[in-house]
């Protein structure tokens, strides 16, 4: 194994209680903080532990979007990557488009795995790995919760519905990972100013040949609808004739 | 008409009941005609099922040894063969269908609505990003084939009464070897299952430890319960992974759901929105699920969950 490719998305941060615009085109992010998707920052966390069990790997972070993005990836080095790219665009870019921009990147950089989250927490929509592995053409570990890497392939233990679910893949290959897969460490102050002189190139969709088309329009965006704000009881025999009263028991 | 086919999940014996619940998602397209896939190594007892659905026009058995477990590298390239018949491929927002689907999607070189909770028509569709915390209504282009997983919790299952044909396919499609199966654990039980339970008790990190947590089994079984846990208590090692409630976990929409000693995170609230009736009980009164609960109780749980157990 000698490189390992990171997808980090800069994202919402977790803790933002996020609000939609009145208007109902996507949600407020003027002056909300953003941060690494949570699960890419597992898969980094991940590559830095294959890396320091392994000699001479290099672990290569990469992102797209707007030009802070640099921000998450100046994270990323300072967490212990050894060089980030951002594909820089001002373009909204969907999962698919992602994928395609990770494909020119693999097969500029061919690593021999490429690590990302499962998901990203602003979209949800849990489908950029699988899709980059279909048109790599190479295997996919979805919902990885422990990775074991021997030469020429991985074994992964997957988070199924039923419970854990292990596969063994040929590398290179595409593993997303899950919240228990590692606890990211966290980035010291003298790793933040080495961080500032690792190389961090930027690049954009045309250079790699890849378009940012739209193909599914987002009509509104809306807020959920409320529950009911429902009963206090004040002791299990309350309790009980509450859920009598609904029929639950 | 749109042609509309369903990714069917099973373990060989028995039909999962989310495919039944994208049967009803698929009726809400006008004018659809739906059929079932199923693949596996011996799918005759499966399809037996799928074709019991009513309003299921067709099931389709894909069977070959390749297909005894589901490996999406193995079952996309024989969906997108099969697919140059249908305008939909559905799948459920379960970990079989968000595994597959989106390997399927990229491969016919089309883009994916995730987690599709309404149909407004055949090409505009609703669905929860951030966390549920906000509904994004899509569109997708006509011209394209559009492939959805299917979020289970917002469509009830379709009834039985259908007597679908049954028709076996032989696919001449490649398959790679580059990705294979080892093992599965899971955590067996006699209990209902989590996805798809009339009534979930569920357990947060106030349970303190894997030994307490063990009290929410016999209030569940009293009740015929499944059981969940919170995000915190799977991380704190009280409960096994296939026990989590939320966001990244299980998104579940059972008639009752008791949450006892979860405080209530919006990632966890999210698994939990489309519950009939939501019942809280926990030491703090201040905790957030008290906002979304239709019944709360501030009490110490580890005298009012044996109390309860005992009066039930």
């Amino acid at each position: 194994m000698q490189k390992i490719m990171v997808c980090i998305k800069r994202v919402v941060d977790y803790n933002v209680r996020i609000r939609v615009k009145p208007d109902g085109s996507g949600v407020a992010l003027d002056g909300v903080k953003m941060s690494i998707n949570p699960f890419d920052e597992i898969a980094l966390e991940e590559a830095l532990r294959i890396k320091e069990r392994g000699a001479n790997i290099e672990v290569l972070a990469v992102s797209i979007g707007v030009a802070d993005t640099q921000q998450q990836l100046r994270t990323s080095l300072a967490m212990g990557a050894d060089r980030a790219i951002l594909v820089q665009t001002d373009a909204a870019v969907e999962p698919l488009t992602a994928a395609n921009v990770f494909l020119a990147l693999a097969k500029r950089e061919n690593p021999d795995l490429i690590l990302l989250g499962k998901q990203a927490i602003d979209d949800d929509a849990n489908q950029t790995g699988q899709m980059l592995a279909a048109i790599w053409d190479r295997p996919q570990a979805t919902y990885a919760s422990k990775v074991e890497i021997a030469p020429g392939k991985a074994t992964v233990t997957r988070e199924v519905d039923a419970g854990l679910e292990t596969i063994e893949v040929d590398l290179p290959a595409v593993i997303t990972v899950d919240l228990r897969l590692n606890e990211p460490r966290y980035v010291k102050l003298p790793d933040i100013m080495k961080a500032k002189k690792k190389p961090l190139d930027v690049t954009s969709l045309d250079a790699l040949g890849v378009s940012a088309g739209i193909l599914l329009k987002s009509i509104k965006t809306e807020p959920p609808a409320q529950r009911q704000k429902g009963v206090m009881v004040k002791d299990v025999p309350e309790l009980i004739d509450a859920l009598k009263k609904k029929g639950l028991i | 008409m749109h042609k509309i086919l369903i990714v069917g999940e099973h373990d060989g014996k028995a039909l999962n009941p989310a495919t039944a619940k994208c049967v009803t998602c698929a009726k809400g397209i006008a004018e659809a005609e739906i059929s079932v896939v199923l693949l596996g190594a011996d799918t005759s007892a499966v399809a037996a099922q799928a074709a019991a659905l009513a309003g299921v026009k067709s099931v389709l058995r894909v069977d070959r040894p390749e297909n005894l477990h589901a490996l999406a590298a193995v079952f996309a390239p024989q969906l997108a063969a099969l697919a140059a018949d249908y305008s939909h491929v559905f799948g459920p927002s379960t970990s079989f269908g968000k595994d597959l689907m989106p390997r399927l999607a990229a491969l016919l070189v089309v883009p994916q609505v995730s987690d599709l909770m309404a149909v407004e028509s055949a090409y505009r569709f609703r669905r929860p990003i951030y966390a549920g915390n906000a509904i994004v209504t899509v569109e997708a282009d006509p011209a394209r084939k559009l492939i959805a997983t299917v979020r289970v919790a917002s469509f009830q299952a379709a009834p039985s009464g259908g007597s679908a044909a049954v028709e076996s396919k032989t696919l001449n499609v490649p398959l790679p070897s580059h990705t294979r199966y080892v093992g599965a654990k899971s955590g067996s039980t006699d209990r209902p299952d989590l996805q798809t339970a009339a009534r979930v008790v569920s357990g947060g990190r106030a349970l303190g430890s894997a030994e307490n947590f063990k009290l929410l089994f016999s209030l569940a079984d009293k009740l015929g319960a499944a059981v969940g846990a919170s995000r915190a208590a799977v991380d704190a090692g009280y409960a096994p992974n296939e026990m989590q409630v939320g966001q990244t976990g299980k998104i579940i929409s059972p008639e009752m759901y008791i949450a006892i000693g979860i405080s209530g995170a919006i990632q966890h609230l999210t698994g939990i929105k489309d519950a009939r009736t939501i019942v809280a009980i926990n030491k703090d009164g201040e905790a957030p699920i008290f906002e979304v609960a239709d019944i709360g109780l501030v009490a110490d749980l580890f005298q009012a969950v044996p109390e309860l157990a005992a009066a039930l």
